[in-house]
């Protein structure tokens, strides 16, 4: 096996250039990794061997017929929420048990446009509900720096696949903190897009006016990489918005300083009952940054702390309606009734794990009749209040460091009792989605357990250049994104 | 107006979610969904009177297309899906009594 599986998306890119070496060689040498380390990782549902050399194969060629894209040849994993043409598409559900699907996302569509290699799909909570993974109907997906800790979730496989080098990058979705937390808890970089940067066409939906599909990679750069392909309008999702994208990666130059950068810190982040090690970690990281000419400021978003209650009434009332479409008579499962109400409860009770059906009620009955002002029309409303707290905020700075979760990894099965227990962890993702602006999350450490903290840079709305600047010099200036598992 | 939240019936909603609960989840989730309910109260002590509610960050209006013929899945890839089909059809149990 070469080391081909360690290097980074902008290192493959000028190898394939320069002809040292070809994507079906990368393609080979990731799924060697596959094969030696994913029955321990258990990242993959299933991985698309034949289909991913034969893409590699075509990759070759038309790079020898003179074509060029920094994403051409590379194997890219794809969380299994994206309808990709041809292949399963399961959620990490029961309920699309036999469903194939029968289009591309407008983002498979965009990558295998610039001749990205689709790898194989990845675990997630089911539905994307979920913080640790271990919500999947389908299997286990383990921490890649201590395989008896959750790996995040609900992108856990698209964060540790890239850690574990068993692919180059990935594509998560982030609804609550989804792409961002597992990136923390594995030691990757992840961002999510502002709400209408990416089209969700083939997405899955949990939670409409919150979902965004977002890129897991090795490096600051290599997201900046996937961004400029990923993002734009598509008419196929009317939320997406017509604006000119950035040349991200291009933008993100050697240079490192910070001068004239203005950065804010808002106490309300640095929670009760924050690890001690995280917050050293992240406060350190915050030096590092002043250090290299960033002006640091206190900054407030005072409603942060309803973040959860607005989330967990909001998310599940959009997934309550948009999970009705699995009713066992179009696709997917079906336990047979006698009529088609007995077909569709009990479809959905022998398909549905119990944290989607759990969230399925909840947001059913914020939304019933005598209850709908009461719940979710006031969650709404103070929605606006946390959305007006980083409109207030982005007027003082150009960009938020914070924590992105109070903890470190915990171990598997040790929050899976206590579903509100879980929720609070969400505390430092859930604003920015509510809010709609973009956020990042890339490592600033580890904790003396051994396992990875993350440091999240949360930009305004369609500004994900500047965060991207920021997180770009930090790890250009560190070395915490070098580190690796042994597995 | 939020005087009126009471305990939630849980079959009542599992059953306009049309899902059959067992009657061990039946238990376990109207105790977890009682807490979540409970830590959801502190939404209440905020004053929103005034406050516009948001349904969507950046909220767009009238998405129009031109009415016209566009592309579509196919009628066979369409059914390929369906757990019970027949004769092009999507087999579903009988609805309308005699």
């Amino acid at each position: 096996m070469d080391d081909l599986h360690k290097l980074t998306i902008t290192e493959l890119s000028e190898k394939l250039a320069a002809g040292g070496c070809t994507s079906v060689g990368i393609v080979k040498d990731v799924l060697a990794v596959i094969d030696a380390n994913d029955g321990k990782v258990g990242a993959y549902l299933t991985v698309d061997r034949d289909s991913a050399l034969e893409q590699a194969r075509a990759a070759d060629v038309a790079r020898a017929a003179g074509v060029t894209s920094p994403l051409l040849g590379i194997p890219i994993a794809i969380k299994d929420l994206l309808n990709v043409k041809g292949q399963p598409c399961t959620c990490s559900s029961k309920i699309l048990e036999g469903y194939i699907a029968p289009y591309d996302a407008t983002v498979i569509a965009k990558l295998r446009e610039v001749g990205a290699v689709l790898l194989g799909r990845v675990n997630m909570d089911e539905f994307a509900m979920g913080s640790s993974t271990e919500n999947s109907a389908l299997g286990k997906t383990h921490n890649p720096w201590n395989l008896g800790h959750v790996p995040g979730g609900s992108s856990g496989g698209s964060a540790a696949c890239v850690v574990a080098d068993e692919a180059i990058a990935s594509l998560g979705s982030d609804t609550g903190g989804s792409i961002r937390q597992p990136a923390a808890f594995c030691g990757c970089v992840g961002v999510k897009p502002t709400y209408g940067r990416v089209s969700r066409y083939g997405l899955t939906a949990f939670a409409s006016s919150l979902d965004q599909i977002g890129p897991l990679t090795k490096t600051v750069k290599d997201s900046a990489i996937l961004l400029e392909t990923l993002c734009g309008h598509d008419k196929l999702d009317s939320s997406s918005i017509e604006m000119d994208v950035p040349t991200f990666s291009e933008n993100l130059t050697s240079d490192t300083s910070l001068v004239g950068m203005k950065l804010g810190l808002p106490k309300e982040y640095f929670v009760k009952g924050m690890d001690s090690e995280v917050e050293k970690a992240v406060r350190d990281a915050v030096e590092h940054c002043k250090s290299l000419g960033a002006e640091i400021i206190d900054v407030s978003l005072p409603h942060s702390k309803y973040a959860i209650a607005v989330y967990y009434i909001i998310a599940t009332a959009e997934a309550s309606a948009n999970l009705a479409r699995f009713d066992g008579i179009r696709y997917g499962l079906r336990i047979d009734g006698k009529d088609p109400l007995e077909l569709y409860k009990k479809t959905r009770a022998a398909g549905f794990g119990s944290e989607v059906k759990r969230r399925i009620i909840l947001g059913t009955y914020v939304l019933s009749s005598g209850y709908y002002d009461a719940y979710y029309k006031r969650a709404q409303k103070v929605r606006t209040l946390i959305r007006n707290d980083f409109t207030e905020v982005f007027k003082q700075c150009d960009a938020i460091l914070a924590p992105v979760t109070p903890t470190p990894a915990y171990k598997l099965g040790e929050k899976t009792n206590d579903p509100l227990e879980m929720y609070l962890d969400d505390i430092l993702t859930t604003p920015t989605n509510l809010a709609g602006n973009c956020a990042l999350s890339l490592p600033c450490g580890f904790s003396s357990g051994g396992l990875p903290i993350g440091l999240q840079i949360i930009g305004d709305s369609f500004d994900e250049q500047t965060i991207l600047k920021v997180g770009h010099a930090y790890e250009q200036t560190t070395k915490w994104h070098k580190q690796k598992p042994e597995l | 107006m939020l005087g009126e939240k009471e305990g939630m019936d849980i079959n009542y909603v599992a059953h306009l979610a049309r899902i059959d609960l067992t009657e061990e989840e039946t238990t376990l989730f109207q105790g977890q969904l009682e807490q979540v309910l409970h830590y959801v109260e502190q939404l209440d002590e905020i004053d929103v009177s005034g406050v516009e509610p948001t349904a969507h960050a950046f909220p767009v209006y009238n998405i129009l297309r031109k009415d016209e013929m566009g592309q579509s899945l196919g009628h066979s890839a369409v059914i390929a899906n369906a757990p019970a089909a027949s004769d092009g059809e999507i087999r579903v149990p009988k609805i309308i009594d005699q």
